[in-house]
């Protein structure tokens, strides 16, 4: 077995004592040890995108990225979405706009376009397309999700 | 207070959207039970061999391991659907790369992973099958040479490496064809398409104090995955308790599966939950995929269009265990005459075994593989006719009252006008600006057809004191929307929100039975039992404020909100709340309703069609479309690029248009996939070459077309939930066909195989 290594990680503001093996994944060490279950797992190879979370607000792949390697950078999940029981403008669009299916791939495609539209506010449906391509969704064919960024980013932040 | 909307027709966010969009929706491995242990399989590296015998001394002397199962210490229960072939590991024998071997449960899953690497297996190697061809050659190796042996619900003729056999006809299509002035052939093949549902399988199980097991699965029926787990661990069903999680997607692929029993299996020889999650790539190795096919077909015409003859052999390749290949063989059976009116009709089907994965159930059912050679001919056919193919189609299109081959009434059908849709939008379409140098577009149109009616189901309806209700079913929810749909049926004849109302989730101890989700069947089958349950359930009610008022019940009437109110007299009512008090502490009993039913429509008519092992004999309730597709086709490196598409489909009623959007929208992609890009491949040992997510190519949001326009007729149908018919299915069917057929029109080239890569594009294009 791998030596465990001990660190803090920020986590939605919170600061977290975390053991691990030295070859956690960030998503392992969420999941299976936080108990943070909001990030997926779809294909543990950084395609599918189901486990993206945000390093200092830039997009990652919880399963290709190092827990100990996060170091002092701000993690935040799907779980930091929403403040106080408020959805966020892209939370409250895509269930607007009937855009979740089964739900697997959601968390991962709210956490993209967070970080997306905070960079670019008043996006094209063409830019949100390019936002979304690491994004897989087995279920909408994508429309829908394209047509919640947009009200989204039609909405106040 | 808002006026009452009513909830059928209304585009209702999905009922547990909450939970999915914040994190908290729980998938099967997001549960957690107390002491939990977790599983892994080892996993056959050979397609076709015999077991020697097994060494698990390592394995069980690794710390942490609690339990080891092999072939060799279960006892053999075959089970399966209408062939009854597999085992929960495998048992003498090995046939097919990666199936499960044997199991471990463990205290951590790295330990379970390298336990179950430990487990020495000692193969024979035997002589593989990994094509339709091979399998049927006179001196194939057998796959199964207990075949005989094994219990079957019906015969199917099975022999050799023939799963199953069927014949279906009606007319007299050999004297047909000397009345031809056309006849167009050709040879389809289609792949074996992943069901790529985002959240890989699973199972967690455990054991309570007297033995009972119950089973959490990521499922598409709690009732099935209960029957199976039961038959493999040769324990009646009342002691087997299925649960669901949240279910990440399904399309056919989450019906039981192996991996459901070794979990049982494993849970009872330590007393302990455990957790079986498969990764992706054994999710890919040891579950389902789509039949690969190879169709033979003939059609023949008279020089005005009339289609007066269709021909077709079906082979199936149905992988290692018959599963569902039997019925997928039906169904594709049933679907290649196509939505048209062709009195001579010949269709011959088989499925076979070969030594690769199970082939089995996925959105369509056999219906995709058949729509591809079907409507890729009726556009050969219409350009050999010189008659403009949506003229061809619109001309042999089946009307109302029209029958199926086989003899059922199409009841509704919208057909004609769902193809002149299709053709106004396109045409309304605004004008792209013109393709690059090198480029070429494309349009084309198909018909399409699915049913909605098969197998049984059940609804209950309990009113709580308070004036709320329970609604339950057996209907899981795999993404479709199904909880909501039911919910509104619901809401909408009792006149109160959805928000008056929980659905229950699914469990074997509790719920209604349900067969499976499956088969476009949810909103048209259980939908309908929901529809009767509350009826009942309305009933009472009237029946408790009549007595309270001391009038007829026909003297009242249900007002929005939850009161019942005398007609006529505005101020005289009463709540719900008042009528629940009294059901439960004064007179009459708790309020509930339950209706069930096994579908109910036409059978085949035997008088009319020759009918030979087909594995259905009660289905029906057609839905139709047409789909239009405009692609563009780089002619240098031949790929395929879809720009839009158009699909209209005759659903009856939309319960939730948003929801039969998403189905439309989602189909075309999956059917996309499946024309361009999807197909799983063995290399020549039989081994999985692309069982990951980074090899196996899913549409990504980039390969979709940024327009997909649903278009939604309304036709009620006389039996269908307020009228409603199937959707969830349909919208993939035309998708190969249509962009194959586009590809043609814009280039001239016709790919008869899917998917259409590039190489093959460019082939059809030099051949043109």
């Amino acid at each position: 077995m791998a030596d465990t290594l001990s660190y803090e990680l920020r986590i939605n503001g919170e600061v977290l004592s975390v053991a691990s093996p030295a070859t956690a994944t960030l998503l392992d060490v969420l999941r299976y040890q936080l108990g943070m279950t909001g990030s997926k797992r779809g294909c543990n190879q950084g395609v599918c995108g189901a486990c993206t979370v945000l390093l200092d607000g830039v997009p990652v792949r919880g399963c290709l990225t190092l827990a100990a390697n996060v170091g002092e950078r701000a993690v935040t999940t799907v779980e930091g979405m929403s403040q106080g029981g408020t959805l966020s403008r892209v939370q409250q669009a895509l269930l607007d706009a009937g855009a979740i299916q089964c739900g697997f791939c959601t968390p991962g495609v709210v956490v993209t376009l967070e970080a997306f539209l905070r960079d670019h506010p008043k996006p094209s449906a063409d830019e949100v397309r390019h936002a979304l391509s690491g994004n897989l969704c087995r279920c909408s064919g994508y429309v829908k999700i394209v047509e919640a960024a947009v009200i989204a980013a039609g909405a106040a932040p | 207070m808002n006026a009452f909307v009513d909830p059928v027709g209304a585009r209702l966010p999905r009922l547990e959207a909450r939970e999915k969009v914040v994190g908290t929706a729980q998938y099967l491995d997001d549960h957690v039970r107390p002491g939990m242990l977790y599983a892994a399989v080892a996993q056959s590296p050979h397609a076709h061999a015999r077991i020697r015998g097994y060494d698990v001394s390592k394995a069980k002397a690794l710390p942490g391991v609690k339990a080891v199962v092999t072939g060799a210490d279960i006892p053999v229960r075959r089970v399966g659907g209408m062939l009854k072939d597999e085992t929960m590991l495998a048992v003498g024998k090995v046939r097919y790369v990666g199936e499960p071997v044997a199991a471990v449960a463990a205290r951590d899953l790295a330990t379970a992973r390298l336990a179950a690497q430990l487990i020495e297996v000692d193969y024979e190697p035997l002589p593989t099958v990994l094509s339709i061809e091979d399998a049927l050659k006179p001196d194939a190796p057998l796959l199964h040479e207990e075949l005989a042996s094994y219990v079957r619900t019906m015969d199917g003729n099975s022999h050799g490496n023939v799963v199953w056999e069927s014949t279906l006809a009606e007319g007299d299509v050999d004297a047909a064809w000397s009345r031809c002035d056309v006849i167009v052939e050709g040879t389809y093949r289609t792949p074996a398409q992943y069901h790529a549902y985002m959240e890989p399988n699973g199972a967690i199980a455990e054991v309570d104090g007297n033995g009972r097991i119950t089973v959490l699965a990521t499922c598409q029926s709690v009732h099935h995955i209960q029957t199976r787990v039961a038959d493999e661990l040769g324990i009646p069903m009342s002691q087997v308790r299925a649960q669901v999680s949240r279910v990440g997607g399904g399309f056919g692929g989450k019906h039981a599966s192996n991996i459901h029993s070794i979990a049982a299996w494993l849970a009872r020889a330590t007393g302990k939950p455990v957790k079986l999650a498969l990764s992706r790539t054994q999710d890919m190795e040891i579950q389902r995929s789509r039949h690969p096919a190879l169709i033979r077909l003939r059609t023949g015409a008279l020089r005005d269009g009339t289609v007066i003859a269709r021909e077709a052999t079906i082979t199936l390749d149905g992988g290692a265990y018959a599963d569902e290949s039997p019925n997928v063989l039906a169904f594709a059976m049933l679907m290649i005459r196509g939505p048209y009116n062709i009195p001579n009709v010949r269709i011959r089907g088989s499925a076979v075994y070969t030594n690769k994965l199970r082939a089995g159930s996925f959105r369509g059912f056999g219906n995709p593989q058949a729509t591809f050679a079907g409507e890729s001919q009726m556009d050969e056919l219409a350009d050999k006719l010189g008659i403009d193919p949506v003229e061809l189609r619109l001309h042999n299109a089946m009307r109302p009252g029209d029958r199926w081959i086989g003899g059922h009434t199409a009841t509704t059908c919208q057909l004609v006008a769902c193809l002149e849709k299709v053709r106004e939008a396109r045409e309304a379409a605004p004008a792209l600006p013109p393709p690059k140098p090198g480029r070429k577009r494309g349009s084309a149109v198909v018909a399409v057809t699915h049913i909605s009616g098969l197998m049984g189901t059940s609804a209950s309806v309990h009113m709580r004191g308070d004036g709320t209700f329970a609604l339950n079913t057996g209907c899981v929810d795999i993404g479709q929307g199904s909880d909501t749909t039911m919910t509104q049926l619901c809401a909408s004849l009792l006149k109160v929100p959805v928000e008056r109302i929980v659905y229950g989730t699914q469990d074997s101890d509790l719920s209604p039975y349900n067969w499976k989700t499956a088969g476009s069947r949810s909103t048209y089958m259980t939908g309908r039992a929901v529809v009767a349950a509350t009826e009942i359930v309305r009933d009472k009610i009237l029946e408790h404020a009549a007595a309270m008022f001391e009038c007829a019940t026909a003297d009242l009437e249900l007002r929005p909100g939850g009161r019942v109110g005398v007609v006529g007299v505005p101020g005289k009512e009463v709540g719900f709340k008042d009528v629940a008090l009294r059901s439960l502490f004064r007179s009459g009993g708790p309020i509930v309703g339950f209706h069930g039913f096994v579908f109910d429509g036409e059978r085949f008519d035997p008088k009319r069609a020759l009918i030979e092992r087909l594995a259905f004999d009660n289905l029906g309730v057609y839905t139709f479309g047409a789909q239009c597709v405009e692609v563009e086709v780089d002619t240098l490196t031949g790929r395929v690029e879809v720009l839009r598409v158009w699909s209209a489909h005759d659903v009856g009623k939309a319960i939730n248009p948003a929801s039969v959007e998403g189905q439309i929208q989602g189909g075309i992609v999956q059917g996309l996939g499946y024309a361009l890009y999807e197909q799983l491949i063995w290399d020549d040992d039989g081994r999985l070459s692309n069982p990951s997510f980074a090899d196996y190519k899913v549409p990504g949001i980039l390969d979709a077309p940024a327009t997909i326009v649903p278009i939604v007729l309304e036709d009620p149908d006389p039996t269908g939930p307020f009228g409603a018919k199937g959707v969830g299915e349909i919208s993939l069917v035309g998708i190969a066909p249509a962009i194959a057929n586009a590809v043609c029109a814009a280039t001239g080239g016709r790919l008869r195989q899917i998917p259409m890569t590039p190489e093959r594009v460019l082939d059809a294009l030099e051949a043109s």
